[in-house]
């Protein structure tokens, strides 16, 4: 018993570091901004990308994307992040109302600060400022859009390490 | 199945050399019967595994050397910040105490150079009187966005103000430091905020007047016509701008755990050998491995500037001390905050204000996370005192009790005695004397 649940264990592991092997280049391939490996210096709570892949909303609505601007994203520096928001057949949003949630839902905590939207930028861009992480680890970030009358909602999950 | 275990081996492998499988990577050595690492339970495993660390962990520790500590930028609140004769006014004002009514209180009372600018005290003490707080070091903090284990402040300036005026501390007012502060240091002023404005007419200027509990001088405070409030909130702003540009410049030093970083960073294990013993390094370890420590403790001033709640004890026959739930208010209300007339700020410099996290049960009960820079030479330890000693805080940190009211954020660390006595090796290595000029480290020479 102990040796299969080691083994499973172990397959389990082999199976983990494989995907975070292969993060980066799925990441690429969406031609999103990418940063090389984030090495040594960037240790202590960084992001290894400063981008956000293109993900779709629950009921598939809306496709989002999020671009930092601060790169690399680091622990404990507030910041601004670019959302951008396309509907399911890729005609930018142009007029969303968007709410934030977030937080470490292993620590049982949300953001430090309360970011919010601040700006249309217009062509299905956002200004989302007051972004700050205060530790390494597993973040989430939320989005609820609402757009012509129809509301639905957004998870990205990302690690700082 | 021989074969199965065989491929989890090698699984396991790469990914303990990858550094994602910590966790699994202990897991699969107990249920293999296999010794732990050197980062677990077992402390000393010989002098070069010691000072053996993955490039990740080499990351890391680099990551809270004081290398990586940024110049300080400006303060865009404080136009004067940055000026020598704002910091030779400061000085002067912070250990004056002139400004104290009874002539017996300076920031220095409290803020005592010796002491890494402290007081060795549980709770600040003046005049016999403990106030609700310990006294935290000014050492490194103006890297900080928020001042006072709440973060009622969100300026060194507005901070040095607050206790002017509380009645525990100085016991001042603003009409009074602003017409003593005009008189005794009236060139100086001048030359670095312009004409003075008299406020010699005592009908105008009442003698002791501020928007505070005691009544007389709230009531004397009202009376005065609103530019002249203001008159006098500009002055008592550039008192404390002053004492900040002061302040600021009293920046950490280089300690031995930097050095260490240094060796670590370009993998020099005969050096790291040189700096610290078998028993630091393992402390270190524990510091940002098991313990977990770099959570909140991360970073050049080992502290994420935000606060949280840990369980701490209450003091006997003290009531709950809401912390940061308040401390928001307080500082978004404040007429001296980032937002204030009296800051010179532009609005979009003003981030951490605008995006102030105010709602969330996180906020109850917490505290600013303190640095650890001299964390040995600053007992005793957290915002009520509670703790006498460094051993007394781990303890805390190994049971880990749970919060009441609000959440703890801590988990029990459980460490034994000999990984105890390890973390507080390593903290030890985090003390420095302050870097800044020896002049600054006392009161202004050839002055009154």
């Amino acid at each position: 018993m102990k040796r299969f649940l080691a083994a499973a264990l172990m397959t389990l592991a082999f199976l983990l570091s494989a995907c975070n092997m292969v993060a980066p280049t799925q990441n690429g391939e969406e031609g999103m901004a990418m940063d090389g490996e984030s090495g040594m210096d960037m240790s202590g709570g960084s992001m290894a990308a400063d981008a956000i892949e293109a993900q779709a909303t629950e009921n598939g609505l809306f496709i989002v994307s999020a671009v930092s601007q601060l790169d690399p994203v680091v622990i404990n520096e507030t910041h601004s992040w670019v959302i951008h928001i396309e509907t399911a057949d890729e005609n930018p949003v142009i007029s969303a109302d968007i709410s934030i949630e977030g937080g470490m839902p292993a620590h049982n905590h949300g953001f430090p600060t309360a970011p919010r939207v601040t700006e249309n930028l217009g062509d299905g861009d956002y200004l989302l400022e007051g972004m700050r992480f205060n530790m390494g680890g597993v973040w989430v970030l939320t989005l609820e859009i609402s757009s012509g009358g129809q509301t639905d909602s957004v998870t990205f999950e990302f690690e700082l390490k | 199945m021989l074969a199965l275990v065989a491929l989890a081996i090698i699984a396991a492998l790469i990914a303990g050399g990858l550094g994602v499988a910590g966790p699994i990577d202990a897991a699969f050595r107990d249920l293999m019967g296999l010794p732990e690492r050197a980062n677990g339970r077992g402390l000393f495993t010989g002098a070069l595994s010691a000072h053996s660390w993955t490039e990740a962990e080499r990351g890391l520790i680099a990551s809270l050397s004081i290398d990586r500590l940024p110049p300080l930028p400006p303060d865009p609140s404080n136009a004067f910040g940055d000026d020598p004769a704002a910091v030779a006014l400061g000085q002067a004002l912070f250990f004056d105490s002139g400004l104290s009514p009874d002539g017996s209180v300076s920031c220095a009372t409290c803020h005592q150079p010796e002491r890494y600018f402290t007081d060795g005290k549980r709770l600040a003490n003046v005049r016999g009187a403990d106030t609700p707080r310990h006294t935290p070091t000014i050492v490194g903090i103006a890297y900080s966005d928020w001042f006072y284990w709440d973060g009622r402040k969100d300026s060194q300036w507005a901070q040095a103000l607050a206790p002017q005026e509380a009645p525990v501390e100085h016991g001042g007012s603003r009409t009074a430091h602003a017409r003593y502060v005009l008189g005794a240091y009236r060139s100086q002023y001048e030359a670095l905020f312009g004409t003075a404005p008299d406020v010699s007419d005592e009908n105008r200027f009442p003698a002791h007047a501020a928007p505070m509990d005691d009544e007389a001088a709230r009531a004397a405070w009202d009376g005065m016509t609103a530019s002249d409030r203001q008159t006098i909130n500009r002055v008592f702003a550039n008192i404390g701008k002053s004492i900040a540009a002061y302040s600021r410049r009293i920046m950490p030093g280089r300690s031995r755990f930097d050095d260490y970083a240094a060796a670590a960073l370009v993998n020099d294990q005969a050096r790291m050998a040189e700096l610290f013993t078998e028993e630091e390094a393992a402390g270190l370890r524990l510091f940002f491995g098991d313990g977990q420590c770099t959570d909140c403790h991360n970073g050049p001033q080992l502290t994420n500037g935000t606060f949280h709640n840990i369980g701490l004890p209450l003091p006997e026959g003290s009531n709950f001390d809401q912390g940061r739930s308040l401390g928001t208010l307080q500082v978004v209300d404040d007429i001296f905050n980032c937002l204030g007339d009296y800051s010179d700020a532009d609005e979009e410099e003003c981030v951490e204000l605008r995006f102030i996290k105010l709602e969330g049960e996180e906020l109850v009960g917490a505290f600013k996370v303190p640095g650890l820079r001299n964390v040995a030479e600053t007992a005793p330890y957290m915002h009520n005192g509670i703790f006498p000693d460094l051993d007394a805080v781990i303890r805390h940190y190994n049971h880990a009790p749970p919060a009441f009211p609000g959440h703890s954020d801590l988990v029990p660390l459980a460490f034994s005695e000999e990984q105890s006595a390890a973390l507080i090796a390593f903290l030890l290595t985090l003390n420095a004397p302050p870097n800044a000029p020896p002049e600054l480290l006392q009161p202004p020479q050839g002055e009154e």
